[in-house]
């Protein structure tokens, strides 16, 4: 695909997941529990995809605003690069940006039991886009203890997507969570299908 | 098309805020289809730079210094406290000199093929 250098050198491979959730919900907080680097923060310029209906109205008309996002890294050998992407937690309605979620393999939506309904617009966008994505449920100092399937049951989520508890402060617990979403991605990937049966 | 300009149009591109998407980025095939890199392309350098390069702004030679380890545009632009935009321009800039190569992230159904899923597993649980 991209060639036409002479030799071109072996480049790592970017993979990018999305942390997503309600504000303050700990988004930040896990990519730098689970970072090899300490968080870094980005200004991107989006594009507002509710304004204006693409086929009618031009480029020119759309609006774009900026935002911010921290994200993190975790090297994987020489070959590959993860880079967390925590969705900007000051903007309700984050997912008005289809490029931040274009080319995520997967992404953790990160839960808080008092204010579940925070975590309502990712879950929908994610389901709608066919994003992979678990549910993590971060476990914060006297937080309600509930179920996970009372949890599974309020967000009306299909049986097929991972709910799990998480501390999102500890590294081994983002650790399981990116486990779990990297197992879930793969099974669910168009080739997974056709192997049917064989988990 | 006419590459140079003045230290004070890179100030007006801060200001104006749109990544400026040139025709040579577009047509060489090496981005993606809104000809633009994205955050996670990963660049690196593949040919020194001396500082006296003509046509090399410092943030290109900044850029060109902070790449000889692999990067994306994301680090880049945070460790320059740039917009990605500008950084996209300048890395742009870098590439059709041939300063830089870039990686463009896989489409996102290609990404998890066995290999890379059972390599991302052993790094993760690794950490």
């Amino acid at each position: 695909m991209a060639s036409g250098h002479s030799d071109p050198p072996k480049l790592p491979k970017a993979i990018k997941l999305l942390i997503a959730g309600g504000f303050g919900v700990g988004k930040t907080t896990m990519v730098g529990a689970v970072s090899e680097i300490r968080p870094l923060r980005t200004e991107e310029t989006l594009t507002d995809r509710s304004v204006g209906v693409d086929d009618l109205t031009g480029v020119e008309t759309k609006n774009t605003t900026t935002v911010a996002m921290d994200f993190g890294r975790i090297t994987i050998g020489d070959e590959f690069m993860l880079y967390l992407f925590g969705t900007p937690g000051q903007e309700r309605f984050w997912f008005v940006w289809d490029e931040l979620a274009r080319g995520a393999l997967g992404a953790v939506v990160l839960a808080d039991t008092r204010r579940l309904a925070d975590c309502f617009p990712s879950v929908d966008y994610f389901e709608r886009r066919g994003t992979p994505f678990v549910v993590a449920v971060n476990c914060f100092d006297g937080t309600p203890q509930y179920e996970l399937d009372e949890v599974k049951l309020a967000l009306n989520l299909g049986s097929a997507v991972p709910v799990l508890l998480c501390d999102a402060r500890r590294r081994e617990s983002g650790k399981e969570v990116l486990i779990t979403l990297i197992k879930h991605a793969y099974s669910r990937r168009p080739a997974a299908a056709k192997e049917a049966s064989v988990r | 098309m006419n590459m140079e300009r003045s230290p004070g149009d890179a100030q007006e591109e801060w200001l104006l805020d749109e990544p400026t998407v040139r025709p040579y980025v577009m047509t060489r095939g090496r981005t993606d289809a809104r000809g633009r890199f994205d955050l996670v392309t990963i660049a690196v350098t593949i040919r020194s730079t001396t500082g006296a390069e003509v046509g090399l702004d410092p943030e290109h030679l900044t850029i060109a210094r902070l790449c000889r380890r692999p990067l994306s545009v994301a680090e880049i632009a945070a460790h320059m406290d740039l917009p990605a935009g500008i950084v996209r321009v300048l890395l742009g800039d870098l590439l059709e000199k041939g300063y830089v190569a870039v990686q463009q992230p896989q489409p996102e159904t290609d990404v998890l093929d066995e290999r890379t899923f059972r390599a991302v597993l052993d790094g993760l649980r690794a950490l």
